[in-house]
């Protein structure tokens, strides 16, 4: 019953995007292409759950345990940035295929705050490992949910008629601000 | 380019939030409030002018191939002196603000700034850089945050002047994108009057 509500509650009511704002610079920048921003879901969803899992052991044995919890920015940066390294590498030799899809997105997810985010969230939350896991798994899908709705949203706004001045970045942010408000209506649900 | 276009660029031509569309997350998040937006502005200010000077100290000395994670970990040391300075001298902004604090690393125009200006330039250009980015910043999420406040719940730096509840929607999460969505329209209209 527990982790259904916190499925339930990071996939819907708490959207990572539309609700916590986290990783909303991919959000603009990726999602004019339903294609690209699926591979671009994938990819954060695969280091997402790997970070949490890396970054949930490092704070419970080593910060934790060292009494150097104010090293948790720097310390889970780093991990993340690395692990980026590696996830790269290693799906280079084991899925070429893999490797092709999610090429171009991999560095950039260095600098996407919602896997910090969710890292830092889940420690905060005091889950249990399993927990962290579920969190950090139903975090992506919310957050691939909204890429996806939104870049099928965005490659229509392409034929439609609109005022010169709103073209192109302004009107994503009021699509997105209509797609945060049909989101909300998800609220009380748990 | 002279030291005062330098500084000013960050403000309207080269706007983090507004024209180069860096550091949204914060941005969006925090600005409940114009006291929200200028606490987060100052504190990334403080963590972007910090980081430029020390990146443009260091860059020589830094492997080309190495450089940003080098960049990411001096960034992170004065994310963390920003977290415990405001712990322990303003902690209700510190609560406000949660998980966006820490999430300053992450903050795109930090890391721009570092590797587009700070590693090619020299310590004052660089500082000035950095001030002018993270004032610009600043004002960006202010003006958000003040509108939000204004129309959300009728109050501006606190004081109220309507009586009961604005449109709260705007203090809501949609209220975030739709507003940031209007006024990226109206600084493009200004940045075209002046250019």
């Amino acid at each position: 019953m527990e982790y259904i509500i916190i499925i339930i509650s990071a996939i819907f009511v708490n959207n990572i995007l539309l609700a916590q704002f986290l990783g909303v610079c991919p959000f603009i920048g990726v999602s004019s292409k339903v294609e690209t921003s699926v591979g671009m879901a994938g990819a954060v969803t695969f280091v997402m759950v790997i970070a949490t899992i890396v970054t949930y052991l490092l704070q419970k044995y080593v910060l934790i345990a060292f009494g150097i919890e104010f090293m948790q920015t720097i310390t889970f940066i780093l991990v993340i940035a690395s692990l980026v390294q590696l996830v790269e590498i290693i799906l280079k030799k084991v899925s070429p295929a893999l490797y092709q899809a999610l090429g171009i997105f991999l560095p950039l997810i260095t600098t996407n705050c919602a896997v910090l985010g969710v890292a830092i969230l889940a420690v905060q939350k005091d889950y249990s490992l399993l927990g962290s896991v579920v969190f950090a798994i139903s975090n992506a899908i919310g957050f691939g949910l909204a890429l996806v709705i939104f870049a099928g949203l965005r490659e229509h706004l392409d034929m439609v008629n609109i005022p010169k001045g709103m073209k192109g970045v302004p009107i994503a942010f009021l699509v997105a601000g209509l797609l945060a408000l049909a989101f909300m209506g998800f609220a009380g649900l748990v | 380019m002279s030291q005062w276009k330098n500084f000013s660029k960050g403000f309207f031509k080269e706007n983090a939030v507004f024209v180069l569309f860096l550091g949204l997350c914060p941005t969006l998040g925090v600005t409940t409030s114009a006291i929200n937006g200028l606490g987060m502005g100052l504190a990334t200010t403080f963590v972007l002018t910090m980081s430029n000077l020390v990146v443009s100290l260091v860059k020589s000395q830094i492997p080309d191939k190495v450089r940003i994670p080098s960049f990411i970990v001096i960034i992170a040391s004065f994310v963390t002196m920003v977290e415990l300075l405001m712990q322990a001298y303003v902690p209700a902004l510190f609560e406000q603000l949660g998980l966006f604090i820490p999430l300053i690393v992450v903050n795109c125009v930090v890391l721009g700034r570092a590797e587009a200006f700070a590693s090619k330039n020299n310590v004052i250009s660089s500082i000035i850089d950095g001030l002018g980015m993270g004032l610009g910043f600043a004002f960006a999420l202010t003006i958000l945050g003040g509108v939000r406040e204004i129309l959300g719940s009728g109050s501006i730096f606190g004081f109220k002047f309507i009586q009961g509840d604005g449109m709260l929607v705007f203090v809501l999460a949609p209220g975030a994108f739709i507003a940031l969505g209007y006024l990226i329209v109206l600084v493009n209209k200004i940045n075209k009057k002046t250019a």
